[in-house]
C-alpha cells in the first residue's frame, strides 16, 4: 500500500470527471448533504425517529430518506404530534403515506393532554406551542435519541443560529449561548444518558429550494398546498380557513376564494394566501417573485412577538 | 430571479470575518438588501425600527434604514448588543445560491472563524479604512491560511468616510498583500467598498473609477467552488457510512413488484459520500485500513445506475468481491494511498473552554470513524500576529496549536495540506461529547524541521 500516485494518473482523472462535475447544480448539492446527515444519524444513534406532519419540509424529509436507504426501507418510524386542529386533508395524507412506505406512525395528541388536564388551551385558541409537552413525551416514551426534523434555517432569525445536529437536555431545551461547533461535514452526536439530538438534514435548503426539488422529483404534496376555492374570511391581513376551530366573528365577511397554503399546521392560526397556483410550477414561480416570508404571511403565532421562535425553541419545540 | 436560470445554477458557501465596528452586519445587510433576499414584512419590520432610530430622518441621513437590523439575531444578542454565534444566512442570483456563514468578530473569533471558512468556499474579510490592517486581520488571515480557504477577499469598508481616496486604498492593500506573503497566503482579493452607501457591493461605485475589479458580489458569483478546484486534484475517497443491506427490509413498492424482490434479496452496496475525486464503474479500489482490493461494479443511487460519480456527492458502492467492509472505513483509489497510521501530528483549533493538557485521552473522529486518542505531547502553539510557533504545553480556548496523538487503531489519515477532507478531524471529549478542538493532520514532525509547513 505505498504505491504513489503518479502526475499522469491524477491528469487522466481529471479529464475523465470534470465533466460530469459541472452538472451538480444546487440541488444536487443540497440533496446531497442531507442524505449524508440522515446517513450519519441513523449510523450513529439507537432509536431515530422522524417528524412527520404530511407538511411539505416534512414531506421532502421522508422522500430523502426512502432515497439514502435504497433499496431497503426507511429504517425508523415516524412521529407526529398532532394539535387536534390540523387540517383533515393533512392527516388523509399522513397515513396514506406511512401506509405506503410501510412506516410505523407515533402520534402525540395535544387534546389527549388537554383532556387529562396536563395541558390547557391558551387564550387565543392556537396550539402550536401546546405541542412541545407531548412531544418530549412522546420521544421520552420511545427512548428515541435523535429526532429528524424538517427545520429551515431561513424560516427564522433563531434557526437561523441553529446548528445540524443540536443537542437538546432532558428537559428538551436549546441552549443557544452554548452549541458545539460544526466543522467540515464532521458531526458530533455524542449525547449522555437522557440527551437527545435533534437532527436537521435540510437546515441548508430555502423555501424556494423545497418547492424546486419537489417539482423536480414529482413529490406528492396535500392538495391544499395548490390553489383551490375555499371558505374564508380576512383576520390579521391573512385568509383563515373557516372551520371547527377557526369560525369568523359576526364582523368578518366569508367569501369564496382562490387560495392555497404555504404552511400547513394549527387550522386556528395558519393562513391561506390569495393564488391561482394550480400546478407545482406555478407554485416554483410563485414562491420565487414572492416579496413575504412564508411564516410573515401565514403564521400568526409567529407574529406575537420577534422573538416568538426563540421562546418556543428555547422550551423544546421542534 | 427566472426560475429557469435556477436550474443551472451552483451552490457557492462563503464567509465573512471581521473586527469589531468594521460594518459587517451592514455588509451582510446591504448585500442580502441589494441581491432582494430581504422581503417586505422583515423589511417592513426593519423600516420601523430604523426610523425610531432617526434613520431616513430630516437628518441629512440617506440611509432610510438601518442595514444592520437585517441580521439581528437573538433576543439576548439585541438585548446585550453582541453577536453569540455564527449565523446563516441564504440568497440567490440568477447565477449561485448563496450560504453565507455570519461569524460575529469580537467574541472567540477564532472558535467562530474556524467554523464558519471549515465549509466556506470563500471568506469576505473586513478591514476599516480608517484603521488599514489590525493585528486581529493578521489573525484572521492565519486562521484562512491554515484551514487553506480557496479564495480571501479583503473588503476595505467605509471607503466613503475616507473620500473615496485611491492613495489610502492603494496602501492598506499593499499591507494587506505584504502580510499575505508573510503568512503563506496566495493571492487575496483586495475591494474598496462602502456597505453603508452600496459601493462596489453588488454594483461597481462611479465614486472609485481607480478600482477597476469586480464587485463583491461579481467575484462571489465567480470564483471557483471548493470541490471544482480539487475534484480533478484529489484521488478517490469515500469513507463508509454504512452498509446497505435490507434482505427482508425492503422499500415496499419493491419487495410488491412481481419479481424484484428477488433480485434484491443479495444486495450489498456501501454508503457514504466522496469527499473526494471521482470513481467510475470497473474501477480498481482499496479498502483502508485492511489493505483489501477488489473492483466497483455498481454505482447506485435511488434506483438509479450510475456509471461514474464525484465528490461530494452520496451514493451506493457495490463490489466485485465479498470482503468485511464496515462503517468507518475508506474505500480509495488504488495505488493512491500511502500508509495507514496510528501516530498523528496535527494543528489543533481548542474551541472549548475546559483546556488540553499533556497525557488526556480524547476521541478522535475522521470521515465516519471515531477511535480513542491520547495526547502524548503538545509540541508548540502558534503565534497568529505572526505566523511562528512558540514552545506550549498545553492549548486554552482559541489557540492553536501542534500537537503528538496516539490512536487506539490506525486511521488511514492523510495530511490537510493536501486532503482536505481526509486531512480533518475533531477532537471530542469522552466524558460530556462535547467537540473539543478541530484537527488537521499535519506532516510526521520528523519529516520537517521547519515547522512551517508548504503547501
Amino acid at each position: 500500500m505505498s504505491t504513489q500516485i503518479t502526475d499522469t494518473t491524477i491528469d487522466l482523472a481529471e479529464a475523465a470527471i470534470g465533466e460530469q462535475a459541472a452538472e451538480l447544480n444546487s440541488l444536487d448539492l443540497l440533496e446531497s448533504e442531507a442524505i449524508h446527515i440522515i446517513r450519519e444519524v441513523v449510523a450513529e444513534f439507537e432509536r431515530p425517529a422522524l417528524l412527520f406532519s404530511g407538511g411539505k419540509d416534512s414531506v421532502v424529509m421522508l422522500h430523502l430518506a426512502t432515497k439514502a436507504f435504497w433499496p431497503g426501507k426507511v429504517p425508523f418510524p415516524v412521529l407526529h404530534v398532532d394539535t387536534g386542529h390540523n387540517f383533515p386533508e393533512v392527516i388523509d395524507f399522513r397515513d396514506r403515506t406511512v401506509e405506503r412506505l410501510g412506516l410505523r406512525l407515533e402520534v402525540g395528541s395535544v387534546q389527549e393532554f388537554i383532556d387529562s388536564g396536563e395541558l390547557s388551551e391558551r387564550a387565543d385558541g392556537t396550539r402550536n406551542p401546546l405541542q412541545t409537552v407531548p412531544l418530549l413525551d412522546a420521544i421520552a416514551k420511545n427512548k428515541f435519541d435523535a429526532v429528524f426534523g424538517g427545520g429551515r434555517r431561513d424560516e427564522d432569525k433563531a434557526r437561523a443560529k441553529e446548528r445540524i445536529l443540536s443537542l437538546r437536555d432532558e428537559f428538551g431545551q436549546w441552549d443557544p449561548r452554548n452549541q458545539r461547533p460544526e466543522l467540515w461535514n464532521l458531526y458530533n452526536g455524542r449525547h449522555t444518558v437522557g440527551q437527545h439530538v435533534r437532527a436537521f438534514p435540510i437546515s441548508n435548503w430555502t423555501e424556494l429550494d423545497i418547492w424546486r426539488y419537489i417539482a423536480r422529483e414529482n413529490i406528492e404534496l396535500p392538495g391544499l398546498y395548490y390553489a383551490h376555492d375555499r371558505e374564508v374570511y380576512e383576520r390579521d391581513g391573512m385568509w383563515r380557513a373557516v372551520g371547527p376551530v377557526s369560525e369568523p366573528r359576526p364582523d368578518e365577511e366569508v367569501i369564496i376564494k382562490q387560495v392555497r397554503y404555504r404552511t400547513v399546521g394549527d387550522m386556528s392560526c395558519t393562513g391561506a394566501v390569495a393564488s391561482n397556483a394550480t400546478t407545482v410550477h406555478d407554485v416554483v414561480r410563485e414562491v420565487a417573485a414572492s416579496t413575504l416570508t412564508e411564516r410573515g404571511a401565514t403564521r400568526a403565532d409567529d407574529r406575537i412577538s420577534e422573538a416568538a421562535m426563540e421562546d418556543r425553541k428555547k422550551d423544546g419545540y421542534f | 430571479m427566472s426560475t429557469t436560470a435556477l436550474e443551472h445554477s451552483t451552490l457557492f458557501r462563503f464567509a465573512t470575518a471581521g473586527s469589531v465596528d468594521d460594518g459587517k452586519s451592514t455588509l451582510v445587510g446591504r448585500l442580502l438588501h441589494d441581491s432582494k433576499a430581504i422581503l417586505a414584512d422583515t423589511l417592513d419590520a426593519v423600516t420601523r425600527t430604523s426610523a425610531d432610530r432617526g434613520f431616513g430622518g430630516e437628518n441629512g441621513s440617506t440611509q432610510k434604514i438601518d442595514l444592520a437590523l437585517l441580521t439581528d439575531g437573538l433576543r439576548a444578542e439585541r438585548e446585550q448588543g453582541i453577536t453569540i454565534d455564527v449565523a446563516y444566512r441564504y440568497f440567490a442570483t440568477d447565477r449561485r445560491s448563496f450560504i453565507l456563514a455570519d461569524c460575529p468578530g469580537h467574541i472567540q473569533y477564532t472558535k467562530n472563524t474556524v467554523t464558519g471558512a471549515s465549509t466556506a468556499d470563500a471568506v469576505v474579510v473586513l478591514i476599516d479604512a480608517r484603521k488599514g490592517v489590525l493585528e486581529q486581520t493578521r489573525r484572521h488571515l492565519s486562521v484562512l491560511r491554515l484551514l487553506r480557504v480557496p479564495n480571501v477577499i479583503i473588503a476595505v469598508n467605509k471607503i466613503d468616510l475616507v473620500d473615496f481616496s485611491e492613495e489610502i486604498f492603494r496602501a492598506i492593500e499593499s499591507d494587506v498583500q505584504a502580510v499575505a506573503a508573510n503568512i503563506g497566503l496566495g493571492d487575496v482579493v483586495v475591494i474598496p467598498v462602502s456597505a453603508l452607501e452600496g459601493d462596489n457591493v453588488v454594483e461597481r461605485s462611479t465614486h472609485t473609477p481607480w478600482y477597476t475589479g469586480a464587485s463583491l458580489l461579481d467575484l462571489l458569483e465567480t470564483l471557483p467552488t471548493t470541490d471544482e478546484l480539487e475534484r480533478g486534484l484529489e484521488p478517490f475517497r469515500f469513507p463508509v457510512q454504512l452498509v446497505v443491506r435490507p434482505q427482508g427490509a425492503l422499500a415496499p413498492e419493491l419487495s410488491n413488484a412481481d419479481d424484484a424482490g428477488a433480485s434484491f434479496r443479495d444486495y450489498r452496496a456501501y454508503a457514504g459520500q466522496l469527499a473526494s475525486g471521482g470513481v467510475s464503474v470497473g474501477d480498481a479500489i482499496t479498502v483502508l485500513p485492511s489493505g483489501r482490493t477488489a473492483t466497483v461494479v455498481g454505482i447506485d443511487f435511488a434506483g438509479r445506475s450510475l456509471e461514474q460519480a464525484v465528490a461530494p456527492q452520496s451514493v451506493s458502492l457495490r463490489l466485485s468481491e465479498e470482503i468485511d467492509i464496515a462503517r468507518g472505513d475508506v474505500i480509495a483509489a488504488t495505488g493512491t494511498f500511502g500508509e495507514v497510521s496510528q501516530d498523528l501530528y496535527a494543528e489543533l483549533c481548542w474551541l472549548s473552554t475546559k483546556p488540553l493538557r499533556e497525557g488526556s485521552k480524547v476521541l478522535i473522529k475522521h470521515g465516519s470513524k471515531t477511535v480513542q486518542g491520547l495526547i502524548r505531547a503538545v509540541t508548540g502553539k502558534l503565534e497568529l500576529e505572526s505566523f511562528e510557533y512558540q514552545a506550549a504545553s498545553g492549548l486554552e480556548l482559541n489557540d492553536i496549536g501542534t500537537a503528538q496523538i496516539r490512536l487506539a487503531s490506525a486511521l488511514p489519515i492523510e495530511v490537510y495540506a493536501r486532503h482536505r477532507r481526509t486531512g480533518a478531524f475533531l477532537v471530542i471529549d469522552p466524558q460530556d461529547g462535547n467537540t473539543l478542538a478541530a484537527g488537521l493532520v499535519r506532516d510526521h514532525p520528523g519529516d520537517h524541521e521547519d515547522e512551517r509547513y508548504s503547501i
